[in-house]
């Protein structure tokens, strides 16, 4: 197993010792009891959580933006130099892949974030093409800022040039002195930042940020509270509420990205891409299945725990084992993944829908077991996200 | 002005909101007329001072039920409640006890002190989950009026009682025990340390006139103990922004459902006519009209002084005359220009957590002595928090503020001299006793707002300066508050209604007596 750069300082804070690993990478689970703690720095002051482990590839020479456009489904000539793209990737029968973050870094110099490792699969579509790929995973630490003094915090230690990133741009300078790359990019839908930096340089950014991150209540933040926020944010999570195409053996266990609610990200009239034929099939026909939000009715839930005489009760962690979803008694679908959330005081689930329930409003019936026993609580199908504070688009403050 | 309502509420507050919210959704044409420049009552947040957010009277979220928060979608209105994890109370000799999020936590610092306490701790937790679920239904249900139940109050007694006797003998037993006895008395039957009862006794003299070995405070104990129940439901905790947030969540909902609501609208009157409440009259003049009046304000505001005592029988006059408000506690707020230094904090996660003042029962019991002699604690009792340590828009960067319950304070303290002179005298008493445990508080304050009971009521227009509007005394509760008879919402006088913490179930940012309220008076018909 790796460290990441950031290892010095996140296992002398991660008092737990609650540690897990992700591709073989160190990953702080919480640092210490109680993540929600670190959960509600997130969503009211601002914590930051180490990002360094997710794989990146620069990207660049005369095809750069020719190879790309033929591996993702976004329209990447539409995105500026300073801009960054969220965007999935499929295979020949439109199933995705993987999905990630592209940054435009310079004129045919971009960097490309994944889930999984995808340097075979760059290189195979890079045939003929004039392009180099770097595996830079290694090169560059990466922290991200999190929450609604995130900013308040960066311009500290950056300057005011920090209040002029939109959301979704990404920028060089300097953060105490240290030269960095930031962008208003995250997985927490909340106000935030990361932060690329050379490795030799993490462990010095960290302790600045945290030297002035005081007066923010800064602190660092793992993998459960994390789980929280990025449901709460609508945000997918590949091996949870979707399956890599590359990874399964069975063709049920697919998706593509119409399924998956990602249709935004999907340029069906753009010049050629992998997977593009089948996606205009599946457009043409419909999607077999929907992605939604769903909202635990609690009543319900309550009245489940009184026939055991018991007051409701939730678990203040995420889940994601698959959970079946009725209407009727017919199972039409599952949920992938749910939190209680603190803030909006609803349990709630990310999941997949034959589309006839799809729509908002419709109430489906959820699997719940206590004490083994399986009961079914009602829920509400709801539009992603359930929680967009304005901040996180905003140019103001807090 | 003469539109005319359905509902005219008087008193924005955080109940008169929830009624208003309640009425509205149910289709009714609802105004609430709030007197001050600032909707919430005693839960406001202002910025008295610049850049430092005060929530000004109250200090935490506690009890506030589950099912208004969903009824009303306040968090999409911006309730965002955050759990205020455990307690520190430094002691006199220089060590703390403390107690955590984490229960296992908890005990082992217990087990600093007495292993055998420890040990016996998740009992007590047990017990005290098992009573407060056994009395929680009342807090949600309306009080049978015992002299005269009819159907439903039959029902609600017979409930009652199926439900009670589910506890089975001993625990059945400990709840007449915890009914009736001094937190004191209750706790050392369980515990052999004193600065662990006095933490736990000090729940129980919260919002009364009473010491911790005074009985009836063993029941004030489990009270709070409700909000424990709901786990990561409710739970304790502060509000993002103070906890006028909690309020303007309330305002929103309501305002969503269609009712309007007016600030700087002081009522003088309510309008009688035929027994009858048919409006109410503002101070500049104004009348308002509308098919039923709901007054949130204090039982003697809402009895004594918006209506006629010719309105009323004699009997619920004396009775809300008689009825006890005494208003024990204080605030005080404070402008910090960092983090105050208990020497005894070893754990500075704990800056986090409610710092208490309560270092042993002699010390709650003493405080209390000073109080039965119109005066204010010496050494008072106080708990303390630091919103600012997990809230930055509190204050400004690196600086904090604190929040401090102060209790005793009487009404009328006249041994000190006038009321600045009162005040004056408070204050230094507060900050003289903090500074014991704290002793760089006095070079960190940079503004000092210290409030008496008498200055709560000034400002707010509560009787006797207590939050809760009348005390959390047995004799005072459930089917007894404000007064036998009229629990139920209702009043003598036809379409005039009560919806205040004067009613049941009583104080603490609940919203329960507004929600109450305002199904009783739908089920009127109104």
């Amino acid at each position: 197993m790796k460290q990441t750069p950031f290892h010095p300082r996140t296992s002398e804070l991660c008092e737990l010792y609650n540690w897990s690993l992700w591709s073989n990478w160190l990953l702080v689970d919480m640092y210490a009891p109680d993540h929600t703690h670190e959960y509600f720095a997130v969503r009211t002051a601002c914590a930051v959580f180490d990002i360094s482990m997710i794989p990146k590839y620069h990207i660049h020479g005369p095809d750069a933006l020719g190879l790309l456009n033929r591996i993702v489904t976004q329209d990447v000539s539409r995105c500026a130099v300073g801009r960054v793209l969220y965007t999935p990737w499929c295979d020949d029968e439109g199933k995705i892949i993987d999905d990630g973050l592209l940054a435009h870094l310079d004129e045919g110099s971009f960097r490309l974030t994944t889930g999984d490792p995808m340097l075979y699969w760059l290189e195979d579509n890079a045939v003929r093409l004039d392009v180099s790929i770097d595996d830079v995973t290694e090169s560059l630490a990466g922290l991200a800022l999190q929450g609604p003094f995130s900013r308040d915090l960066l311009k500290q230690l950056s300057g005011e040039e920090i209040e002029k990133l939109a959301y979704f741009d990404i920028t060089k300078t300097k953060i105490a002195g240290i030269p960095v790359e930031v962008s208003r990019t995250g997985y927490t839908g909340d106000l935030g930042y990361e932060i690329w930096v050379q490795p030799q340089h993490a462990v010095q950014l960290w302790d600045m940020l945290f030297e002035a991150g005081e007066a923010y209540r800064l602190i660092p933040f793992g993998d459960f509270a994390l789980e929280m926020t990025r449901i709460e944010a609508g945000l997918l999570l590949t091996d949870v509420d979707f399956n890599s195409s590359m990874k399964v053996v069975h063709e049920f266990q697919k998706s593509s990205p119409l399924e998956l609610g990602l249709g935004w990200a999907v340029k069906l009239d753009k010049e050629f891409f992998v997977g593009q034929e089948a996606l205009k099939q599946e457009k043409a026909r419909g999607p077999a299945w929907a992605t939604v939000g769903l909202e635990v009715d609690l009543n319900s839930l309550e009245a489940i725990f009184a026939e055991f005489d018991m007051p409701l009760y939730l678990p203040p962690e995420a889940w994601s084992e698959a959970v079946p979803i009725y209407s009727h008694g017919e199972q039409i679908g599952k949920a992938t993944s749910g939190t209680w959330s603190p803030i909006l005081k609803k349990s709630i689930a990310i999941a997949r829908l034959k589309p006839q329930y799809a729509k908002p409003g419709t109430v489906v019936d959820m699997e719940v077991t206590i004490d083994a026993q399986r009961k079914q609580a009602k829920a509400t199908v709801v539009k992603l996200p359930f929680y967009d504070p304005p901040r996180k688009k905003s140019m103001g403050s807090h | 002005m003469t539109k005319n309502y359905d509902a005219i509420i008087i008193g924005g507050g955080h109940n008169g909101l929830t009624a208003a919210a309640y009425l509205a959704k149910a289709g009714r044409k609802v105004i609430v007329l709030e007197q001050r420049h600032v909707l919430g009552g005693a839960a406001v947040t202002e910025e008295i001072f610049p850049g430092f957010k005060y929530t000004v009277y109250s200090y935490v979220i506690s009890l506030l039920p589950p099912r208004i928060i969903r009824d009303l979608e306040l968090p999409k209105h911006g309730l965002h409640l955050m759990p205020l994890e455990g307690a520190f109370t430094p002691m006199e000799d220089g060590n703390y006890i403390a107690s955590y999020a984490d229960e296992d936590d908890t005990i082992d610092e217990i087990r600093r002190h007495s292993r055998r306490d420890a040990d016996i701790f998740p009992l007590y937790s047990n017990l005290m989950y098992d009573l407060a679920r056994a009395v929680r239904p009342i807090l949600t249900m309306v009080p049978p009026d015992l002299r005269r139940p009819g159907m439903d109050g039959l029902r609600t007694i017979r409930d009652l009682g199926k439900h009670v006797q589910t506890l089975g003998k001993e625990k059945f037993h400990w709840l007449t025990k915890i009914m009736t006895m001094s937190a004191h008395d209750f706790l050392r039957e369980w515990f052999e340390t004193d600065v662990l009862i006095a933490t736990q006794a000090s729940i129980g003299i919260v919002g009364t006139m009473l010491g911790p070995k005074s009985p009836g405070t063993a029941y004030v104990l489990l009270h709070y103990f409700l909000g424990e129940l709901d786990g990561a439901l409710s739970s304790w905790g502060w509000q993002r922004g103070g906890t006028g947030g909690v309020s303007e969540a309330i305002a929103s909902a309501a305002r969503s459902y269609g009712a309007e609501i007016r600030c700087n609208a002081p009522v003088v009157q309510v309008i009688v006519q035929n027994g009858q409440a048919v409006g109410v009259a503002l101070e500049n003049g104004d009348e308002i009209y509308g098919k039923t009046v709901v007054s949130a304000c204090d039982p003697k505001v809402t009895f004594r002084k918006l209506v006629d005592e010719k309105d009323l029988p004699s009997e619920l006059v004396q009775a809300i005359d008689n009825f006890k408000y005494r208003g024990s506690s204080g605030k005080v707020n404070l402008a910090l220009d960092g983090l105050p230094d208990f020497p005894a904090m070893k754990d500075k996660a704990l800056m986090r957590a409610m710092q208490e003042i309560c270092p042993s029962t002699d010390y709650l019991e003493q405080a209390y002595d000073d109080a039965k002699y119109d005066d204010f604690s010496k050494r008072p009792f106080m708990g303390c928090i630091i919103p600012s340590t997990v809230d930055p828009s509190m204050a400004p960067p690196g600086k904090h503020v604190m929040s401090i319950f102060v209790q005793y304070a009487c009404y009328d303290m006249p041994s000190h001299g006038d009321r600045d002179q009162q005040r004056d005298a408070f204050g230094n008493a507060v900050i003289d006793t903090l500074a014991e445990f704290a002793p760089n508080i006095k070079d960190l304050i940079l503004h000092k707002q210290v409030l008496t009971p008498w200055d709560i009521e000034q400002e707010l227009g509560i009787t006797e300066g207590n939050i809760s509007h009348g005390e959390l005394m047995l004799d005072q509760l459930f089917f007894m508050r404000p007064t036998p008879g009229w629990a139920k919402y209702r009043t003598p006088i036809r379409n005039y209604y009560q919806c205040g913490s004067g009613t049941h179930p009583g104080g603490g940012i609940t919203g329960t007596p507004g929600r109450l309220a305002a199904m009783e008076i739908i089920k009127d018909g109104k």
